[in-house]
């Protein structure tokens, strides 16, 4: 079979390849039998189909053209060789349509197993490379068909057909564009994933709009979809890289783990130059990448290798300041020489960095360390792929002290398939010979063994080779002793190649070396001896005059080796040094004058050399000789030999013509020829990338994004900062805690939480000081033993859960002292900084080569200390992190418990997870137990109109934060007018400075996705001790999310946030009795809240209960027949969803509260208030 | 970033080709078929490869070569992890990985490589998730599919995918609720000719096998973990628990999987399970030559020593082996000039011995090297660095699983050089 095979394998390559319609029916009566014979269920459809198929293969008279479609199939053989004989006619046309006809009435059928049956077979047509794009009608129809998997298949073939089809396969957008709006998120993702395989350029723009939906649907699966699609779209339309870059920048924001891998390639795919979008998400992600599954680790890990060696500093660039100070690197990386060839390396970089550094010694940027330490257990991974990309990122971006670790991993790999041994091996070459000292401890796992591959052992020999030096070198050689015997030739002369860069690298060995060499050149194989004459050359090339004995030797052995690079090495090394070996030189040139004819091109041009030299040297004896030599040359077929023949005769043979040249001939030809230098192949080949394709390859690939040197000067570190408003800090950490249930894996309580918490803790400092959240954040990063380290990230997270606790119960206490805090957070670090110095003299093991690391160690350890002394330094952190004080927030932090109750999923317009479900609505009880009896006073005039003077005002701005300029804000529940679905917010101001305030208006405005704000016009002059009013619209879209905004004054800004309170995301609306007990009837079920509630003494009549429920929400009253029971309605203000309120009252105080709304978190939420309202 | 995939077979047909970005042809095949008739042997198929549009990445594995063609700059390892990963999962799904099981399965596995990848870029590569949406092929399945036209294909969608423990299926339900874990350690070895250790060192691997109901919260604990040097673990563990108390607390993936693998630390002097006494010689005149083996036990803890066997490839030039074996039985196979003597348990009484001549082919030169001794061996109940499980708890479920450990010695790559 395989010969036929063979025979037919070229011509139905080419067949299929112009898709001519014979290979296309050869190609599915072979496709049949693959499908038909695994699942014994489907042999009676294959003998039911049997005789018609006999029957096209007999009509058809098939055969296209001997026997097209043999294509790699062996299954396929039968019918193959029935082709054959059938021989190549030309009926294959008249047999095609009967035989798609079969196949496309099975698709037409109604039955879902025919339909499955169809699709399979087609299916299995496309995997093996055949066409059926004729069958494009038949099948898109059935793209909508209900069965799953013939759905499946269905998709399989579009995907595969579309681009060449791109008319038909429209027929099919209608169908994704309906899966997009489906509920359920995996037929969404799906639509997606298909929608956006199908290279339709038409359809650009429904892409386009798909993905932008997607990229904020609340689904975490459809998000990563989305970023799936992101690269495919902009391959199809590279034109539309803007607008995805807005995608991506969106989705990079994006806090779950799934969507992080995609979301970087997709970055690294449309947009790798825009840098800038990492910096907000960088610490993100570094804390997110333990969790991002396996291949997203790749991508980012090799992302921020990038990012990194533009954002800090070079780790090594003071080393050579530490190397002249304390020698105890030096033990750890072995030898002297490396150090040497490094000194030679950077030797100006290391001068200017000196004198750098003693300016300003380095400090490691606490992100730089952030990155280190979040990878570094990644080294553990079972995934190589990933190894490697830790294994790179430390290799370029670690201090060199640290990148030791790497090596253990790496040799691990080395245990793995041959594949991956081989590309971690080029990888180890590469780093070996940048430092060799962190192999050396491994030198025995690099020992070859006889069943290797060939490609394998060469470069094990690479690395050993790399790897020796003086003290290991014996044992080297004595395994190159052992691998010289080997079988395998190609290996052998490796290894001779491999002893003599040993020699010349190492000066000791070199006369080892040497006679181990010669002794070689007795060997019986031809190759070895050969290889080994090479080797010899360059050896002797370094000091010829002792070994004028080899030189003959090996002159002696023109005779017998034929190998033209071995011969050719002998001639140049005898015209070199014929004055060495005066007597044996023009006897050779003799023999080979007489062979020049039959030689290699390589060797005639050494045969002229050869000649040219005697002849300068000993021209008695060899003058004829070189004529003749220069004779045959001249008509030699090769012109580079003719050439060079003509040009050595001008040089040597002095003619009236030729001028001056010739009398430096001499000098010209026995110049002193410095000595090779035999160099590794992976010499500097570490300024690609490490592990990346170009790397291997050494050169560079397409798409390669270069890695950039370090920043001479480290750009701002700022920019990676996360303004994070305290309010959603607070809250995101409840959620988090709430999602560790879900997700108990990484994030259970000791295991995991460490980085998602100090992710908090990241982004609280973020706004404050630079070194104050870097000290906190590097705790671990450092170089303890593992079983320290390991005890310690355990305290660390138990501590990070005191420090949680501390931080809520601090946050309560904080408004009141906050000044004080403030202004006493100067002492405080000074007093810090007095226990840092007191710390490292204690720690010496902490006296590494940074300062960074002593200092964020001992930071920590100060907060394991004591209790007392972490929250002063929490409360200092918090005190720098946020300037403005928010009295209003104080509420939220009370309320926040019972409030993380609820899910409020589905009430955000998109729950990403960084949109922080808010617990922050006003709680009507604080409001009250601040207002106190304010309240009262508000009087309700009438029940059924709307109150809007009862609006409490709250505050936006306290006057001594404001520095005199206090601003409150109340809900006026007047229409607001510009937009109807707006909610009017009344922002009153009053200036009690003692200077007048101008400009005032509202900037960078922050909101959660749906929401909109219409800002209040500038007011431009507010007089000392005025007050004025502006009105501005808020669309909270139906949540009680805060709009987080700046108030800018001409000199100042603030930043502010108005949250507000459930009822006041409703307006009034008027039903009949009627209506209300109709739409009651059909909010019945899960939206429907009943409570029952005592009530308040004071508030048993009609008139107090009407008054309170009006207060707490903007309802209107509905009229009841019955005086035991009040009615409310209202719809919300965004999606106009009504809102209906009864409170039913009994006896002595009892009563049953009521809500129906269709937004149950809305409901649930007035329920908490009114009930509030009612009980109080 | 992984543009298309082929499998091509040992003869260098392509049997099933995917895309999943537009499709390339398969003359870009021929690149690497010249590079295959290069190297002579598969294995050394260098494993990327450079053509003027595309760079070619494969793998060989069980006879079969993956091939797979990038256009653009990608981490090599990335996309030979993810080709070995496809192979697993044939494996997984059909117990096997060969040309005959995927072109019996060829809807399934094309259906399998499109879940698995999403524009070149690995969707799901979990087993537990792929055999949520594409269920494994049985016997009583295919029957039922048959009368039924039921299919293949998962109806509900995985939720695997959507939780944060991707490597579990959500819903598992076992009436006997079991899990067995496997310490299998390998002992590396090269000795040299007088039988001195060259090189040594053991490397372990712990293969589970976990058929618990619900959402069970395993810790696995060591009697002595600081043996352990260096280790690679299976996504579901928990690192910073292994970091701080050197337990293994996990999540199981459901069925098999490798919880991790280990090596011991190089401090540890390694015990040789064995030791061999070896004597071949290749006499200069005349074209025959010796061989003499002896086998015998060094140090096995008390254990008995099986499935021994020697493996030796001979020169080309051997022709054929005329031996006497005491124990167990030898075949040289005269195509690919290897040896191997099977000699099954080890005996300490009667150490097992191999001898007699070789004949070499007339007029050729004698061979300068003697052929290396592969040696494998396995010792049961033993694990001989002595690594010691010393318990397993379970939390998270009511039900008391049954719990087994299992210890395994074996030769990883013992060679003996001669």
């Amino acid at each position: 079979m395989t010969t036929m095979q063979k025979l037919l394998q070229l011509p139905v390559n080419a067949v299929n390849m112009v898709k001519t319609v014979q290979s296309q029916v050869q190609g599915q009566e072979e496709d049949k039998s693959p499908v038909l014979s695994p699942d014994g269920g489907q042999h009676s459809w294959y003998s039911a189909l049997q005789p018609d198929e006999l029957r096209h293969l007999r009509s058809g008279g098939t055969g296209g053209g001997g026997g097209g479609g043999g294509g790699g199939g062996g299954g396929g053989d039968q019918e193959e060789r029935s082709a054959l004989e059938d021989g190549g006619g030309s009926g294959g046309f008249q047999s095609q349509p009967l035989r798609h006809d079969d196949l496309k009435e099975m698709l037409d059928s109604n039955k879902d197993s025919l339909k499955l049956e169809a699709m399979k077979r087609i299916v299995a047509m496309i995997a093996r490379g055949k066409n059926a794009s004729d069958l494009f009608p038949a099948v898109v129809k059935n793209v909508a068909c209900k069965n799953i998997e013939v759905k499946k298949l269905v998709y399989v073939y579009l995907v595969r057909y579309a681009e060449e089809q791109q008319d038909l396969a429209l027929l099919s957008i209608s169908t994704f564009q309906r899966g997009l709006k489906d509920p359920n998120q995996l037929i969404r993702a799906s639509a997606l994933r298909v929608l956006s395989s199908i290279r339709v350029t038409i359809i650009v723009p429904i892409m386009m709009l798909a993905i932008k939906e997607a990229a904020s649907d609340m689904s975490p699966y459809v998000r990563k979809t989305a970023a799936h699609a992101i690269p495919k779209l902009y391959s199809l339309d590279p034109e539309q890289k803007d607008q995805l870059i807005e995608v991506i920048e969106k989705l990079l924001a994006d806090k779950t783990t799934l969507v992080a891998g995609s979301v970087v390639m997709a970055f690294e795919e449309v947009c790798p130059e825009r840098i800038d979008l990492i910096h907000k998400n960088y610490r993100k992600l570094c804390n997110l990448l333990i969790d991002v599954e396996e291949w997203g680790q790749v991508v980012i890990i090799n992302m921020l290798t990038r990012y990194a060696r533009t954002q800090f500093l070079n780790p090594n660039i003071n080393e050579s300041l530490l190397e002249e100070g304390g020698g105890g690197e030096k033990t750890f990386y072995g030898s002297d020489e490396d150090e040497d060839d490094d000194d030679e390396d950077d030797k100006e970089k290391k001068a200017e960095a000196a004198t750098l550094a003693k300016r300003k010694p380095y400090v490691m940027d606490p992100d730089h360390r952030l990155l280190l330490r979040n990878t570094k257990p990644l080294l553990q991974s079972r995934n190589a792929a990933v190894v490697m990309a830790v294994a790179q990122l430390y290799f370029h971006l670690a201090p060199k002290a640290e990148i030791g670790v790497i090596a253990k991993a790496l040799v691990r790999l080395l245990r793995s398939h041959s594949e991956v041994q081989y590309v971690v091996l080029q990888n180890v070459a590469t780093m070996t010979i940048k430092r060799r000292g962190m192999f050396e401890p491994y030198l025995k796992s690099f020992y070859i063994r006889s069943t290797d591959p060939t490609q394998i052992k060469v470069l094990k020999l690479e690395v050993l080779t790399n790897l020796a030096n003086e003290t290991n070198i014996s044992t080297i050689l004595r395994e190159f002793q052992t691998y010289i015997k080997s079988m395998d030739k190609d290996f052998v002369a490796a290894t001779i190649q491999a002893i003599g860069r040993c020699a010349t690298n190492i000066g000791e060995v070199r006369d080892t070396c040497l006679n181990g060499l010669v002794q070689l050149l007795s060997n019986r194989d031809e190759l070895v001896v050969a290889e080994s004459v090479v080797v010899i050359k360059k050896l002797l090339q370094m000091q010829p005059e002792k070994h004028s004995d080899i030189i003959k030797h090996m002159a002696k052995l023109t005779d017998n080796i034929q190998v033209p690079m071995a011969r050719a090495s002998i001639l140049w090394l005898i015209g070199e040094y014929c004055e060495h070996v005066p007597k044996i030189a023009p006897d050779v040139l003799r023999k080979m004058a007489k062979s020049f004819t039959n030689e290699e091109d390589i060797v005639k041009l050494q045969i002229i050399n050869l000649s040219a030299k005697l002849y300068l040297t000993n021209s008695k004896q060899t003058k004829l000789l070189t004529q003749y030599v220069l004779n045959l040359a001249k008509y030699d077929q090769n012109y580079d030999i003719r050439d060079r023949a003509r040009f050595i005769r001008q040089l040597i043979v002095p003619t009236e013509k030729s001028g001056a040249l010739s009398k430096y001939a001499k000098k010209l030809f026995l110049a002193l020829k410095p000595a090779p230098v035999l160099e590794s192949p992976f010499k500097d080949r570490d300024h690609f990338q490490l592990g990346s394709l170009s790397h291997l390859l050494n050169a560079k690939a397409g798409g390669y994004q270069e890695l950039p040197d370090w920043p001479e000067a480290a750009p701002d570190p700022s920019v990676r900062n996360v303004e994070v408003p305290e309010w959603t800090k607070c809250s995101s950490r409840e959620k988090r805690k709430e999602k560790k249930v879900e997700k108990p894996f990484y994030s259970d309580s000791e295991g995991e939480s460490g980085p998602t918490e100090s992710a908090d803790s990241e982004l609280d400092s973020a706004s404050g000081s630079e070194s104050g959240s870097g000290s906190e954040e590097s705790g671990s990063g450092s170089e303890s033993d593992e079983s320290e380290e390991g005890s310690e990230s355990e305290q660390e997270s138990e501590e990070d859960k005191e420090e949680d606790k501390k931080k809520k119960k601090k946050e309560l206490k904080k408004p009141v002292r906050e000044s004080e805090s403030e202004q006493s957070s100067e002492e405080e670090e000074e007093t810090k900084r007095e226990k840092k110095s007191k710390q490292r003299k204690s720690d010496s093991e902490s006296e590494s080569d940074e300062e960074e690391e002593s200092e964020s160690e001992s930071s920590q350890s100060e907060s394991e200390d004591s209790e007392s002394e972490a929250e002063v330094k929490k409360k200092k952190k918090a005190a720098d992190s946020k300037p403005p004080p928010k009295p209003v927030k104080t509420e939220n932090k009370k309320e926040k418990k019972e409030m993380s109750l609820l899910d409020l999923d589905d009430f955000e317009p998109s729950p990403s997870p960084q949109v922080t479900p808010v617990n922050t609505f006003m709680s009507n009880s604080l409001v009250t137990d601040l207002e106190g009896l304010s309240l009262s006073d508000s009087v309700l005039s009438s029940a059924t109109i709307t109150p809007s003077s009862a609006s409490k005002s709250y505050e936006l701005l306290h006057r001594i934060t404001g520095e005199g300029l206090s601003v409150e804000y109340c809900f006026s529940r007047q229409p607001f007018s510009p937009d109807g679905n707006m909610v009017a917010v009344q922002v009153q101001f009053n200036n009690s400075a003692a200077s007048e305030t101008k400009n005032l208006h509202m900037e960078d405005v922050k909101l959660q996705c749906g929401m909109r704000v219409k800002e209040f016009p500038e007011i431009e002059l507010l007089p000392a001790g005025e007050a004025a009013t502006a009105v501005m619209g808020i669309d909270f879209c139906d949540s009680t999310q805060a709009a987080n905004f700046q108030l800018c004054t001409h000199t100042k800004k603030f930043f502010v946030s108005i949250q507000p309170p459930v009822g006041e995301l409703m307006r009034p609306v008027f039903l009949t009795e009627n209506e209300f007990k109709k739409e009651q009837g059909q909010l019945m079920g899960m939206n429907e809240i009943t409570e029952r509630l005592t009530l308040d003494a004071k508030c048993r009549n009609e008139h107090t209960i009407v008054q309170r429920v009006t207060t707490a929400a903007n309802l209107s009253r509905v009229p009841c027949g019955s005086d035991k029971e009040c009615r409310f309605a209202g719809r919300t203000v965004t999606s106009g969803s009504l809102v209906l309120v009864s409170v039913v009252t009994k006896e002595e105080g009892a009563a049953q509260l009521t809500v129906n709304c269709e937004k149950m978190v809305i409901g649930t939420m007035l329920v908490k208030d009114i009930l509030l309202a009612l009980t109080q | 970033m992984i543009h298309s995939l082929f499998l091509i077979n040992h003869s260098g047909d392509i049997f099933l080709e995917k895309h999943w970005k537009s499709v390339i042809g398969r003359s870009v095949c021929d690149y690497f078929f010249e590079a295959k008739e290069k190297a002579v042997q598969p294995e050394n198929v260098p494993p990327v490869l450079q053509t003027p549009h595309h760079y070619l990445i494969s793998v060989y594995r069980d006879k079969l070569f993956f091939l797979s063609v990038v256009q653009t700059e990608v981490p090599p390892l990335f996309v030979i992890e993810f080709l070995h990963r496809v192979a697993d999962t044939v494996q997984d799904y059909f117990g096997e990985c060969s040309e005959g099981v995927i072109k019996d399965n060829v809807v399934t596995v094309y259906e399998l490589l499109e879940e698995m990848l999403d524009n070149g870029f690995p969707l799901a590569t979990e087993s537990n998730v792929l055999k949520e949406m594409i269920r494994p092929p049985t016997i009583l399945r295919s029957v039922v599919n048959t009368l039924t036209g039921g299919s293949n294909v998962g109806d509900t969608l995985p939720t695997g995918q959507l939780s944060s423990i991707p490597w579990r299926r959500a819903g598992v339900k076992y009436t006997n609720n079991e899990a067995y874990f496997d310490v299998i350690e390998e002992i590396d070895a090269i000795l040299d000719k007088s039988g001195t250790t060259v090189f040594a060192e053991i490397q372990g691997v712990i293969e589970a096998c976990v058929r618990l109901t619900g959402m069970p919260d395993l810790t696995l604990s060591f009697m002595n973990p600081r043996l352990l040097d260096d280790m690679s673990f299976h996504p579901c563990v928990r690192f910073k628990r292994w970091e701080s108390e050197r337990i293994l607390s996990f999540i199981p993936p459901d069925g098999n999987f490798t919880l991790m693998t280990y090596h011991v630390s190089s401090q540890n002097v390694v015990a040789l399970p064995v030791y061999v006494k070896q004597n071949i010689s290749f006499l200069e005149t005349g074209s025959c030559g010796r061989l003499d083996i002896t086998i015998g036990p060094k140090q096995t803890m008390g254990k008995t020593v099986e499935g021994l066997t020697v493996t030796v490839h001979m020169p080309k030039t051997v022709l054929s082996a005329n031996l006497t074996a005491t124990q167990g039985n030898y075949t040289y196979n005269l195509a690919t000039k290897v040896l191997v003597w099977d000699i099954g348990k080890l005996n300490p009484q009667k150490l097992p011995n191999l001898r007699g001549s070789l004949s070499l082919q007339a007029g050729a030169p004698r061979p300068e090297e003697n052929p290396a001794l592969d040696i494998t061996l396995k010792i049961q109940q033993l694990a001989i660095s002595g690594l010691k499980v010393s318990r397993l708890d379970m939390y998270g479920e009511k039900y008391k699983p049954f719990k087994g450990v299992k210890y395994l010695t074996k030769a990883g790559k013992f060679q003996v050089r001669t």
